[in-house]
């Protein structure tokens, strides 16, 4: 199997996008699942709910309510929901926002613009920040930067986006005034959001470039082109860098995980216009539609991250492998 | 086998660090005991959380009251109490649940094999791409602000981690050459789980759930923060720090009080772990 498929990049590739696409169906029934679920376990009448959300919850009367009822088809059994929510789901029929009667499917596309922003800034800086540090506690093992490193990722680990959002906030916009504290918009406005989610992200990044550059260095190849005679700048940047990176990589995956949960909370935190910031407020108003598209958009997400990063790991790292994944 | 020869490689490696780390981790536990203590006893001895004394507001620390009052003239020590006992209890149900279910699903899995293996591991799969503030935010969404919701949502999401730790665990342990003689004998499966998968497993899930308090109390305080967890007037870690956060400017021990506490409790759990994880 491992001659096989080292010769066959193609089936390698195909065999990792069939994996992946497999989870992202099963993702998608879950999330589905759940957001009927919270449709049918709602407290107190949606039809209310949404009228409010509607009109004002001053002027929700008797009328209102069945209006939203009859107009959202709610007096139907359970099940011919389920399966007409199933069905609109598998026409990428998302449906309109309960709340401001636009079509699901823009909203959504307005929101993840927000999000991918931010998220991507947030993976840039993060790697960035984390590599930096690594490398530079890596180059001294044991030295003062090296356990400044490791203090490093002990409070980042220790301190939840919230509260180092908050931190931020107080620190960089009421004490020093240099950055606006919410909104979206501004030229300075997505740097608190990013730097929030990024510093929470550098930790394990730092942690995994140290120990995947003290490794690498140590290794026999990065001796022989020492001993060649190649500066120790040039070793580090043909030699260990893509090695190290090969080690590197598959942590973004796991960070993907941690990242949109990050971005649920800083958009909520910031006001930053994202899928994190609708989903919250769909929760809060009962919006289900809106609800479901962004909880799934947000899942799937997670999917796509780990798919390339499956994929940069096969461009990176295209030696043979024992299976596919552990 | 294994049992023999863990406990001994490691008396015998007594480096600097792994000093240091021990005395870490006593500290670690000296602190969560404290922090126990004052969840545990504070809720008995201090006043009612809920009481107002509207014309105490944001009253400054005291003798009688060392954490002052907030803005409805509340007790900012008893509801610290209470909230902290909150997230300690919840937490720790969240945990135990998850680490029963994923470490019964995992030795299962290993154990059996064939489709039950099939089954449960592609259901894994899907958990595991699932980020789990999302699951626990739509769980939490189907009860308002019910302890309920919360409890099912963090314990869902944390499943799947045991599992699979377990799984790959128990799957070595399970081939080895001791369980091989262990079978040969009919000991019987018991016999397997108590003296071959349990020592092995033991540091494994330890430092597992010790993460996994982490995360619940995070969670948590999370969903607090961001208004969809549990709702006010019930004293909670997240929601003390939104609701106090706008009389920073003239009561900042209210913020201060419930974010330390959240650090502590974070830190002293990852300080628990044996070794570092990351």
């Amino acid at each position: 199997m491992g001659v096989l498929s080292s010769s066959a990049g193609p089936a390698r590739i195909a065999r990792v996008l069939a994996g992946r696409a497999s989870q992202a169906v099963g993702v998608a029934v879950l999330v589905s699942g759940l957001c009927f679920l919270v449709v049918q376990r709602l407290p107190g009448d949606v039809a209310y709910r949404i009228a409010a959300g509607r009109y004002g919850y001053d002027l929700v009367d008797e009328e209102a309510a069945a209006g939203v009822r009859e107009e959202l088809g709610l007096d139907r059994p359970a099940w011919q929901q389920l399966l007409s929510w199933l069905g609109d789901l598998g026409s990428l029929d998302l449906g309109r926002s309960l709340v401001t009667h636009q079509p699901v499917l823009s909203e959504v596309g307005y929101y993840l613009t927000g999000t991918l922003q931010l998220a991507g800034a947030a993976l840039v800086l993060a790697i960035v920040i984390g590599c930096t540090l690594g490398t530079a506690a890596a180059l001294r093992p044991g030295s003062a930067v090296d356990r400044l490193t490791d203090l490093w990722v002990a409070l980042v680990r220790a301190l939840p986006a919230f509260l180092l959002g908050l931190v931020l906030v107080v620190v960089l916009s009421v004490h020093l005034k240099l950055l606006p504290a919410a909104g979206h918009g501004g030229a300075g406005a997505i740097v608190l959001p990013a730097l929030t989610l990024a510093l929470g992200l550098s930790g394990l990044f730092a942690r995994v470039a140290r120990d995947a550059v003290v490794a690498t260095r140590q290794s026999e190849h990065v001796r022989f082109a020492r001993t060649k005679g190649l500066s120790e700048r040039l070793v580090l940047l043909r030699h260990v860098a893509r090695n190290a990176a090969a080690v590197l990589v598959p942590y973004v995956g796991v960070q993907a995980v941690v990242l949109v949960e990050g971005v649920v909370v800083v958009e909520a935190l910031f006001s930053w216009q994202g899928l994190g910031h609708a989903l919250v407020h769909a929760v809060f108003w009962r919006d289900i539609p809106v609800l479901q598209a962004t909880a799934l958009v947000l899942a799937l997400l997670v999917v796509a991250v780990n798919t390339l990063v499956d994929l940069a790991g096969l461009w990176l790292d295209p030696r043979p492998r024992q299976g596919s994944r552990p | 086998m294994t049992t023999l020869t863990e406990p001994v490689l490691e008396t015998t490696q007594p480096g600097r660090r792994q000093r240091a780390s021990t005395a870490a981790r006593r500290a670690s536990a000296v602190l969560l005991g404290g922090l126990v203590l004052f969840a545990a006893v504070g809720p008995l001895l201090l006043a009612d959380p809920a009481a107002q004394a509207l014309d105490r507001y944001l009253e400054a620390p005291s003798l009688t009251e060392p954490l002052g009052r907030d803005e409805y003239g509340r007790s900012v020590l008893a509801r610290l109490a209470h909230a902290t006992r909150l997230s300690l209890v919840l937490a720790g149900l969240c945990v135990a649940t998850a680490l029963v279910v994923g470490t019964a699903a995992g030795i299962l899995a290993a154990w059996r094999g064939s489709w039950i293996d099939t089954v449960l591991r592609s259901v894994s799969e899907v958990f595991v791409a699932m980020p789990a503030l999302l699951v626990v935010l739509l769980v939490a969404a189907t009860a308002d602000g019910g302890v309920w919701a919360l409890y099912v949502g963090i314990a869902l999401a944390q499943w799947v981690e045991y599992f699979r730790m377990v799984r790959a665990r128990a799957a070595i342990v399970l081939g080895s050459p001791a369980v091989e003689a262990a079978r040969l004998l009919d000991l019987g499966w018991w016999h397997v789980v108590r003296r071959h998968l349990w020592p092995d497993l033991r540091p494994l899930l330890t430092t597992l759930a010790s993460l996994g308090m982490v995360t619940s109390i995070l969670a948590m305080s999370t969903l607090g923060f961001v208004k969809v967890g549990l709702k006010p007037p019930r004293a909670e870690l997240g929601l003390m720090v939104t609701e106090s956060f706008p009389y920073y400017d003239v009561a900042p021990w209210l913020s201060l009080a419930p974010v330390a506490v959240l650090f502590l409790l974070t830190v002293c759990f990852l300080g628990l772990r044996r070794t570092e994880t990351a």
